[in-house]
This record gives C-alpha cells, sequence and structure tokens, in this order.
C-alpha cells in the first residue's frame, strides 16, 4: 500500500469540508436564538423545537409521509424480491433488457415521473391523493430495492435451497422458511432504504399529492415564509439526526447480511475439507 | 437442455409482477404524455386532433429555447464540475482507502441522506446577503458591501447541483478504480512508467467506464432539476423544470408542457447516446 501524497490528502480534506458545510450549520441555526437565519449567532434557545410540537399541520404532513413511506417502502421491497430472484436465480432472454427498463427511474428526471402520473390521473378523471404519491415512489424506490437485494440473493448459498427441496419442502415453502430469512437483512436494509428515499422526495410528491400534503411539500410551502425558517432548520436537524439512525441501522444489516453468507460458506468449506 | 425452458418460465413468471408495475405506471403514462403534447388546450377544453403545434412552439419560442439550452449547458457544467471534483476522492478512497474504505464511502453519502430541500435552502444561507460567506467575509474585513454574484444565479445554482450530486459521481468511478488489476501498475512500473505516467497510460483509461457512467448519472437528472433553480436560480438561473411546471400548473396549458417535457428528454437521450457513442469512439482510436 502506498501512502497519498500530501496534496491529495489535503484535497480530500477540503472535499468532505465541502460535503459537509450545509450539514454543520443545520444544528447552528436550530439552536440558535434568532429569528432571522443569519451571522452573527445570538444565543442558544429550545423555542424553535416546541413551535414544531405545537405545529398541527407540520404533524398531518409527518402522519402522511411516514404513512406513504411505509406503503411504499413495502410495495417496493416486494417488487425488488420479485426482480431481484429472476434476476439473480433464472436466465431468461431478455433478462438485460428489462432489468435496465426496470432500474430506469434512476436516471429518469424526477419531474418527468411526476408529470407523466399527473397526466394520467387527470385524464382518467381520478381525483390525487396519498395513493398517488405511492405509485410515483413505488416506482423510483423498486431500483434500489432491486439492486439491494440482488446482492442479497447473490450471497445466497444456492445447495441450502436445493437441501431444503431434497428433504421433501415445496417450493413456497423452501422460499419463507429458508430464502427468506436468509435474506432478511437485506430485506431490512431495502426497507429503510426505500422509506428513506420516499419520506425525501420531494418533486413527484409536488405533483401528485393533492390535499395530503407530505413533509417536503409542507417544508416547501414554509420556506417561503422567512418567520418560519428557524424551525424548518430544527425540523431539518431532527431528520438528519433520524436518517442517520435508519441509515446506520440499514448499514448494520446489510453487513451482517455479508458477514452471516460469507460465514456460512466458509463453514461449509470448512466441513467439505473434513469431510473428504 | 431440458432445464432452460423451464428456468426462463420461472424467471419470467418472477419478473412479470415488478415488470408489469413499470409497464402500467411508467411506459403507460409516459405514452399518454406523448400522446397529449399532440393535443392542444383550448381554455378549459382539451383540442384531440392531433397537431405538432405545441412541438412547435416549444421549439421557435425564444424563451423555451433559452430555458432548455440553459438547462443543458448548467447541467453540462455542474456534470463536467462534479465529476472533474469526484474523481481524485474516487481515487483517494479506493488507491489509498485501506480498511477505511467502507467507512469512508459511508461518511461520503451521510451528507445525502438529510433532507434535500433543507440541503438546498442551506446554501441559500451560506451564499445569501447575509449568508455565512458574506457575514464571516466581512466580519474580517475582508470586504465591506456583501458579495452578490454568488446567489440567484446560474453560479449558485451549478455550486449547489455539484454538491448535491457528489456521491452519484464518486461511486461509479471508485467501483471502476477498485476492479483495475494492480498486476498492470506494476507491469508499467517495471516497464519504467513514472507515476504521472502509470495514472495517464493505466488507471485514467481503465477508470473511463466509471467516469461515463457518473457524466451520465449526474446530466440526465440534473437537467430535470426543479429546486435548485427555483430556489437558488433568480430569474437567471431558471431551468427548463420550472417551465415545465408552470404549463402543468398556472398556465394550465398541459400540451405545451408534455411537449416540453418530451423533447427536454429527447435532447438529454440523444446528448447523452452520442457521448456513450463518443467516448468509445475515442477508447477504440487510442487502443
Amino acid at each position: 500500500m502506498q501512502k497519498a501524497s500530501k496534496f491529495l490528502l489535503l484535497y480530500a480534506v477540503f472535499y468532505f469540508l465541502f460535503l459537509y458545510a450545509p450539514i454543520f450549520l443545520l444544528p447552528i441555526f436550530a439552536f440558535n436564538d434568532s429569528a432571522i437565519i443569519s451571522l452573527p449567532l445570538s444565543g442558544i434557545t429550545f423555542d424553535w423545537f416546541f413551535l414544531l410540537w405545537e405545529t398541527e399541520a407540520l404533524h398531518e404532513a409527518l402522519y402522511n409521509s411516514v404513512l406513504i413511506a411505509s406503503i411504499a417502502a413495502i410495495l417496493s421491497t416486494i417488487l425488488g424480491i420479485f426482480a431481484a430472484r429472476a434476476a439473480s436465480r433464472y436466465s431468461f432472454p431478455g433478462k438485460k433488457g428489462i432489468t435496465g427498463f426496470l432500474l430506469l427511474p434512476i436516471v429518469l428526471p424526477e419531474i418527468i415521473i411526476g408529470v407523466a402520473l399527473l397526466v394520467v390521473m387527470v385524464q382518467l378523471g381520478l381525483s390525487l391523493s396519498a395513493w398517488t404519491v405511492i405509485i410515483g415512489h413505488v416506482l423510483i424506490c423498486t431500483p434500489f430495492a432491486i439492486v439491494i437485494m440482488s446482492s442479497a440473493f447473490k450471497s445466497f448459498d444456492v445447495s441450502l435451497e436445493e437441501a431444503s427441496q431434497d428433504l421433501g419442502v415445496g417450493k413456497i415453502g423452501t422460499f419463507f422458511r429458508v430464502i427468506l430469512p436468509m435474506v432478511t437483512p437485506g430485506l431490512i436494509s431495502s426497507f429503510l432504504i426505500a422509506f428513506t428515499i420516499s419520506l425525501d422526495e420531494f418533486i413527484i410528491a409536488f405533483f401528485l399529492t393533492g390535499t395530503d400534503v407530505t413533509l417536503p411539500v409542507y417544508i416547501w410551502g414554509q420556506l417561503r415564509f422567512p418567520a418560519r425558517l428557524p424551525s424548518v432548520m430544527a425540523l431539518g436537524f431532527l431528520m438528519v439526526t433520524l436518517s442517520l439512525i435508519l441509515l446506520l441501522i440499514a448499514e448494520y444489516f446489510r453487513r451482517r447480511s455479508v458477514k452471516y453468507t460469507i460465514n456460512e460458506s466458509t463453514l461449509m468449506a470448512k466441513n467439505e475439507e473434513t469431510v473428504f | 437442455m431440458p432445464d432452460l425452458n423451464q428456468s426462463a418460465r420461472r424467471g419470467y413468471v418472477l419478473i412479470s409482477p415488478p415488470l408489469m408495475y413499470s409497464l402500467v405506471m411508467l411506459a403507460a403514462p409516459l405514452a399518454l404524455v406523448v400522446l397529449l403534447s399532440l393535443w392542444s388546450q383550448n381554455y378549459l377544453e382539451l383540442d384531440r386532433t392531433f397537431t405538432l403545434d405545441n412541438y412547435i412552439e416549444a421549439t421557435t419560442e425564444p424563451l423555451y429555447q433559452l430555458l432548455l439550452g440553459r438547462s443543458i449547458i448548467i447541467s453540462g457544467v455542474v456534470t463536467v464540475c462534479t465529476v472533474i471534483l469526484a474523481y481524485p476522492i474516487a481515487y483517494y478512497v479506493a488507491m489509498f482507502g485501506g480498511k477505511a474504505k467502507p467507512l469512508l464511502l459511508l461518511l461520503i453519502t451521510i451528507p445525502f441522506w438529510t433532507s434535500y430541500l433543507i440541503r438546498i435552502f442551506l446554501w441559500k444561507v451560506i451564499l445569501g446577503y447575509n449568508g455565512v460567506i458574506n457575514g464571516s467575509l466581512m466580519g474580517l474585513g475582508i470586504i465591506e458591501e456583501p458579495l452578490t454574484f454568488i446567489l440567484y444565479n446560474a453560479n449558485a445554482v451549478v455550486l449547489t447541483l455539484a454538491h448535491a450530486w457528489a456521491p452519484f459521481a464518486i461511486l461509479p468511478i471508485y467501483v471502476s478504480l477498485t476492479k483495475i488489476d494492480n498486476s498492470l501498475l506494476e507491469a508499467a512500473r517495471d516497464l519504467g512508467d513514472n507515476a504521472f505516467q502509470r495514472f495517464i497510460r493505466v488507471t485514467l483509461p481503465l477508470s473511463m467506464p466509471g467516469v461515463i457512467a457518473a457524466t451520465l448519472v449526474v446530466f440526465i437528472p440534473t437537467v430535470g432539476d426543479y429546486v435548485t433553480p427555483k430556489l437558488l436560480g433568480g430569474t437567471d438561473g431558471l431551468m427548463i423544470a420550472n417551465m415545465i411546471q408552470v404549463q402543468f400548473g398556472k398556465a394550465n396549458n398541459a400540451p405545451l408542457g408534455s411537449a416540453l417535457a418530451i423533447l427536454s428528454m429527447v435532447t438529454v437521450g440523444f446528448i447523452s447516446i452520442g457521448f456513450v457513442l463518443l467516448s468509445r469512439k475515442l477508447g477504440k482510436v487510442k487502443n
């Protein structure tokens, strides 16, 4: 292993400062005792957090967002399981094209998805609701679920599945009793990532939300009123903390899933050594 | 192989739920957007006779030309900046990260799991008239008047987008760098190449797939960005997505909005395909 040149190291330090610059400001202004978001700072206060506690519209938006994110995360993880299982276990003509099409929303501008679904709803005369947002969010979360579940299925040892079937458990039984428990860490990680993406998504929700305002759409409305900004900072600070916790849990399970399967296979390899 | 058919059949059965979902919820709606763009809006009524008027208006009206052109230029600049700034970081993590690699990658992604809107807004706080930069510079006595060229223009949009899309550029480049076979670098060293030559002749060409992927992953979605130009762009920094939203909202001209959306998607698609073909051609010439 070579040592990085000093210049590269210095560059990395500055780059990380650039990445974290906005995030560092969040706690500063969330606790700053001034109604205006600017320097110099004046003092410490918890008022903005109390204000959040008293704002009914925010609670409603939060409830809508959590509901939408939970359903979108469950649905996209289920779709992700189907696609990932098909792609990692079976080969069929057109597999590459189909998976490419399923992953397309990763590069599609979100405004296009928002516009397309809005057009459908208007033309069919359907009213916008939390469900229209969920439909859009499932589209953008599924590619991530597919990627995560694919790596979970790839590290899964096929011989365990064969063993289960040799022991007389049917295909569906094997799926629920052997395969699913083995990929549970991947499952949790996929759910949490999809949940976080949906919780934070703005454009699609902005187009499709109707009266069930989501948290980002609510924040967007608040950004126009200078008086509301300090409590938006407080809200942002809470959200950063929460998503950090979720991310760390997701990361923990993802690592465990990798470690778990590796341990299993090394264990098997060792067993084989002793047998032969 | 009798297995193949069965395997293929099972694969199709399994892939059909997500495929059906994407066909019904994505492909069909996109097809409807194309259809709508060929209709026209008559005040409150939708005129369902086919016409290319929306496309003629979208391509000839100077305002739309300006917005689409600006979106592509801003995205292009954002992409170039983001990828060039990201490369050394990806290189650093891939080559010198050692055991800290997963931790460094996690550190790169953490800032991006925070509210997108608030993150963009915080740049406004940093760049604003009474913002962090102006406040600190004035406090230090370096400037007397707040700098105004840093907010409400295309510069602010470029800087903020380059920040917002950083991990999407770092990760693909990182992956392609880790795939490089170390023995190739050793061979180059044995043949007398110095560190700089090794980088130019071995590392850089072999990491091009990652650079190309990063370029596409940043360029395509940023053309359609709505929030950043709206919050930081002022009037000189507005982009095509803002106009698309206006057509579907206030202007109540969904057909024109659809035509603008399709036009931008097709333009971006052509530029991306052109870019991929060009980079392939260049790659072949070199080899």
